[in-house]
């Protein structure tokens, strides 16, 4: 497999199905139903492709793999670079999964502009793959930063009524943090004189530099994960935006933040990045506690959930910034649960808003007695999210509070407030949702999940439960590569350490 | 002293000035209106200069008394202005035909104009520079009021001729201080005083204060940038293109040359003005746009903001930023062709329509011009893989390279006002109600500009190596000596 570049054809794979959707001739129905058909297969393609990927990798290394290396700018030592390890191989695979089932979830939904739509998504692809597996710093930053180009499109089109103002501060806030990113960026550049991510993480970035770089990193970054109180941007862009780009919002977009931070902060910037810990600590708590308290107080379920979202981020930057093999593998583990079922949870409303086009919870009530399918799947993906043990979203909770434990009692039992908290609003939004009477009228005649629904929600329930029950597969990708992340950072911070206390 | 040599490293702008008087006499002495074969011979007259440029002498030479100087730098920034000429005429053509003014004059003003450029960008000399200052702006006066019989353009040709003498007076008034500190007025003559002697007299200082004013006018820098809004409205469409980007291109130029030959040595007592008046130019090009409902005033404030960036590289002062500049140079053309070319495509009723919001739900009534303006106005907000981010990103690499750390997170934050009003033309056309379709036909020209403009912009990252080396070898010219 050495010689045959699979990591760059499942990165522009979708495009090839943009080209065929821009072939596409006839009237309007003909062209919509073509261009859904095409993205599907594209999609799927491109999903097998990248499994591929996760079959050819080798574990037991923390190397990066499949890497491609073409020169672009020799002169400016910008090349076109590309790879995977542990860290990045499950971001491309859940990139490459969730977008099919976007593509099935919009098959109703999107009635028009249907082409543009289908367009949009599958360069949302390439950008969101190719954000992973870029190993120079100025792909990884025009992949990252393209994202919103489509994201825009697709709320601002596609969206709900305040879909505009949505889109615009999606756009800005974002693009605000990046820039700042970008300036890291040249001035690393600067420094080291190329931006191959590699020989970068290699590099020992001189200590008073370190401080500038973080927090120029963490503007970017904790706004795209986000991170209290950069978070805003977030709850307004999920209600607005259609079902699918919140599904690929929360599943694929958020975790560049975490991916951002676990492939440049920390192994390069290590002892600015020990430095902050405490900055991150206290606004990843209040972000699980306050948007906890926040998601309990929402009539919106997009809204909710969205919330949830800031919340389980939270846990995420803990994990991250812990610096111990359970807090990071838990972080990752987090991400990736949080991908599946925060996606599953963004489907969930997009199917009763489909039938009723009200995302109000009061709206809803009873809906058990109508839709019983419907009710269990729920289930399982708020139980998930809840943290339930047996589902994906134990694993990642779990592995982080002890990674916190090791590193900060106070952090851990504020975080694991969080956890509680989060069976509240969970099981109230299921409560009022679900349960109850079906007294009104206008849900009487509600239909079930129908086959297309249910073809999306199974592969989403069987992942839940396997991440549960047997994440072994996952956990073990990413231990060579953490492992060897953590030893690089220790050293580096041990190095700095007396330094740095003299210094203060 | 051999005259032969020396007209042989003129040769372009020798062939320019004659073939501009021979269009002068076909036009003059052809019965049935000549506009239209004068605009192509116009065109064919840049394309035959352009190639006469590019295979003119390959290593740096002077020219009458090292008057006119012929680098890679100069060849580089040539190439640029006479192709902005070339299409902004192009451009032009199908325009001045409907809207009846098109006097063959036109295309023959701007060929004198893009000669008074060509002067500009190989000046090795204060007088040289000016001369090719006053070649440039007066055809462009004329060229601003063309529509004399319309209040608006004769009164942008009005402005831009008091303020556009004014800044001239401005330049003049610095050079003769500079002359009378430093003895000379030859580039390379200064460069030699100024590098010898470490301090240099406040006399001097301000005669470069004064040129870099008088400059600084003719790219339309804050705070010498008022004229800009109102010219850009008042003049015909075609017209603001062709001011949007060949002047700004040659002035450009000839201010780095300026700045970084004769001045050179003393880019510590020059670079807080040039930091300044980046900023102030960025901050307010980004700013101002927020406000405006006229997609040529937009435009204008759009350039001002442009301008800033382009700066920032000058503000670095380093080879780099130079690089830099002539990157962002080359992108900024093909941005402003194809926006204007959409611009001209705005006719309702036979009517141009100049509010921006008559762009309403263009997606949906014409989805090519939509797309191709969309593509503009994310490059133009520097949005990665598009053009636009490229530009930025490598003066902003000068910036930090020399380690204006301010200047470069202010312009990028800068960057992201001005994505807002780039936005907001995207949110018109794809997110709002569709207004009245504009008229079908745009004319040929225009839509073949306007998409090879789109694509190139779009995909500049293919060509982007090589037109870095070239820039590269352009900047190196600059710092040979």
């Amino acid at each position: 497999m050495e010689s045959f570049p699979i990591l760059s054809l499942t990165t522009f794979l979708p495009l090839i199905g943009v080209a065929f959707i821009l072939l596409i001739r006839g009237d309007e129905l003909t062209v919509a139903r073509n261009a859904r058909w095409a993205t599907l297969w594209t999609s799927l393609a491109t999903f097998v492709i990248s499994l591929l990927l996760w079959l050819n990798f080798d574990k037991s290394t923390a190397d990066f793999q499949f890497v491609e290396r073409l020169e672009w700018l020799p002169s400016f030592n910008i090349a076109y670079h590309m790879g995977i390890d542990g860290i990045s191989l499950f971001f491309v695979i859940l990139s490459t999964f969730l977008t099919p089932i976007c593509v099935l979830a919009s098959w109703k939904a999107i009635t028009t502009r249907v082409k543009e739509y289908m367009i949009a998504f599958l360069v949302l692809e390439t950008m969101m793959i190719g954000t992973f597996a870029a190993l120079d710093f100025v792909m990884f930053y025009i992949f990252f930063e393209a994202v919103l180009i489509p994201m825009f499109i697709i709320i601002g089109v596609w969206g709900g009524p305040r879909r505009v103002y949505a889109a615009f501060k999606f756009f800005l806030y974002t693009l605000a943090g990046s820039v700042l990113l970008l300036a890291a960026l040249l001035t690393l550049y600067f420094e080291v004189g190329t931006t191959d991510i590699p020989t970068l993480i290699a590099y020992a970035v001189p200590p008073e530099m370190q401080t500038w770089l973080w927090l120029a990193f963490f503007a970017s970054f904790a706004v795209k994960m986000p991170m209290w109180p950069v978070h805003t941007w977030l709850p307004d862009a999920h209600v607005e935006a259609p079902t699918a780009g919140s599904v690929i919002l929360a599943g694929v977009l958020l975790k560049m933040g975490g991916y951002g931070f676990l492939r440049f902060s920390l192994p390069m910037l290590p002892i600015a990045s020990e430095q902050f810990v405490p900055l991150i600590y206290t606004l990843s708590v209040i972000a699980i506690i306050y948007t906890s308290l926040v998601a309990l107080a929402q009539e919106d379920m997009k809204k909710l959930i969205a919330y949830s979202s800031v919340a389980h981020m939270g846990f995420v930057t803990i994990g991250i910034f812990t610096a111990t093999q359970q807090g990071i593998d838990g972080a990752m583990f987090q991400m990736l649960s949080h991908g599946i079922i925060s996606a599953a949870l963004f489907l969930c409303v997009g199917v009763v808003y489909d039938r009723e086009h009200s995302r109000e919870i009061a709206h809803y009530g009873g809906l058990v007695e109508r839709m019983p399918r419907f009710a269990f799947v729920f289930m399982i993906f708020m139980l998930g999210s809840v943290g339930l043990p047996g589902t994906g979203g134990f694993v990642g909770e779990f592995l982080i509070l002890v990674g916190a434990f090791q590193d900060n009692t106070w952090v851990a039992s504020l975080a694991s407030t969080g956890v509680i908290l989060g069976a509240a609003y969970m099981l109230y939004l299921y409560r009022r949702v679900i349960f109850g009477k079906l007294d009104k009228e206008h849900l009487k005649q509600i239909l079930d999940l129908e086959p297309r629904e249910i073809a999306i929600f199974t592969p989403l329930v069987i992942l839940v439960f396997w991440m549960g029950i047997w994440p072994d597969p996952f956990l073990s990708v990413f231990d060579a590569t953490v492992s060897n992340l953590l030893q690089n950072y220790q050293s580096a911070v041990a190095v700095a350490g007396p330094l740095n206390l003299a210094g203060r | 002293m051999n005259i032969s040599a020396d007209l042989a490293v003129i040769q372009p702008e020798l062939f320019v000035a004659i073939a501009a008087m021979g269009m002068l006499m076909f036009g003059a002495f052809r019965k049935e209106n000549p506009a239209r074969i004068v605009s192509w011979m116009g065109v064919g007259v840049f394309v035959v200069a352009g190639v006469l440029v590019f295979a003119g002498p390959s290593d740096t030479s002077l020219a009458f008394g090292s008057q006119f100087i012929v680098d890679d730098f100069a060849v580089f920034a040539k190439i640029l202005l006479i192709a902005g000429a070339a299409l902004s005429l192009i451009l032009a053509v199908p325009y001045n035909l409907r809207e009846g003014i098109d006097q063959f004059e036109f295309p023959i003003l701007i060929v004198f104009a893009v000669l008074g450029m060509m002067m500009m960008v190989s000046a090795n000399d204060l007088i040289s520079l000016y001369l090719g200052i006053e070649l440039q702006s007066l055809a462009l006066y004329v060229v601003a009021a063309i529509r004399r019989d319309t209040l608006r353009s004769s009164e942008a040709g009005l402005k831009y001729f008091v303020l556009g003498a004014l800044s001239s007076g401005i330049l003049l008034y610095g050079m003769s201080l500079v002359y009378g500190f430093a003895g000379s007025t030859n580039f390379e003559v200064l460069a030699q005083v100024f590098g010898a002697d470490e301090s240099a007299s406040i006399g001097v200082i301000v005669g470069i204060v004064f040129i870099a004013a008088g400059l600084a006018f003719k790219v339309s820098a804050v705070p010498f940038h008022m004229w800009t809004p109102d010219v850009y409205e008042g003049a015909p469409t075609p017209v603001t293109a062709f001011f949007a980007i060949a002047p700004k291109i040659a002035a450009m130029a000839l201010f780095v040359r300026v700045m970084l030959e004769p001045f050179g040595a003393l880019v510590l007592e020059w670079q807080q003005v040039i930091w300044f008046i980046s900023l102030a130019s960025m901050m307010l090009g980004s700013f101002a746009a927020i406000v405006q409902t006229n997609i040529k005033r937009l435009m204008a404030y759009s350039s001002i903001g442009h301008m800033g960036f382009v700066l920032v590289g000058l503000a670095a002062g380093n080879e780099q930023g130079v690089t830099g500049i002539l990157l962002y140079l080359t992108i900024y053309l093909f941005m402003n062709i194809g926006t204007f070319g959409c611009i001209l495509a705005m006719r309702r009723g036979g009517q141009m329509v100049e509010d921006i919001n008559s762009l309403a739900g263009l997606s949906k009534t014409n989805p090519m011009m939509a797309l191709a303006l969309a593509i503009f106005m994310f490059s133009m907000a520097g949005i990665p893989p598009l053009g636009g981010f490229f530009a930025k990103f490598f003066v902003f690499k000068a910036a930090i390279d020399a380690e204006l750390y301010v200047l470069a997170v202010a312009g990028l934050l800068t960057s992201v006002v001005g994505a807002f009003y780039y936005l907001r033309i995207v949110k018109l056309m794809y997110f709002d109600e569709s207004a009245e379709p504009f008229d079908k036909f745009l004319g040929r020209e225009i839509s073949v500009l306007v998409t090879v403009t789109a694509v190139i912009t779009a995909f500049f990252f293919i060509g982007l190596g090589p037109v870095l080396t070239g820039a590269q070898t352009a900047a190196a010219a600059l710092f040979a000596a």
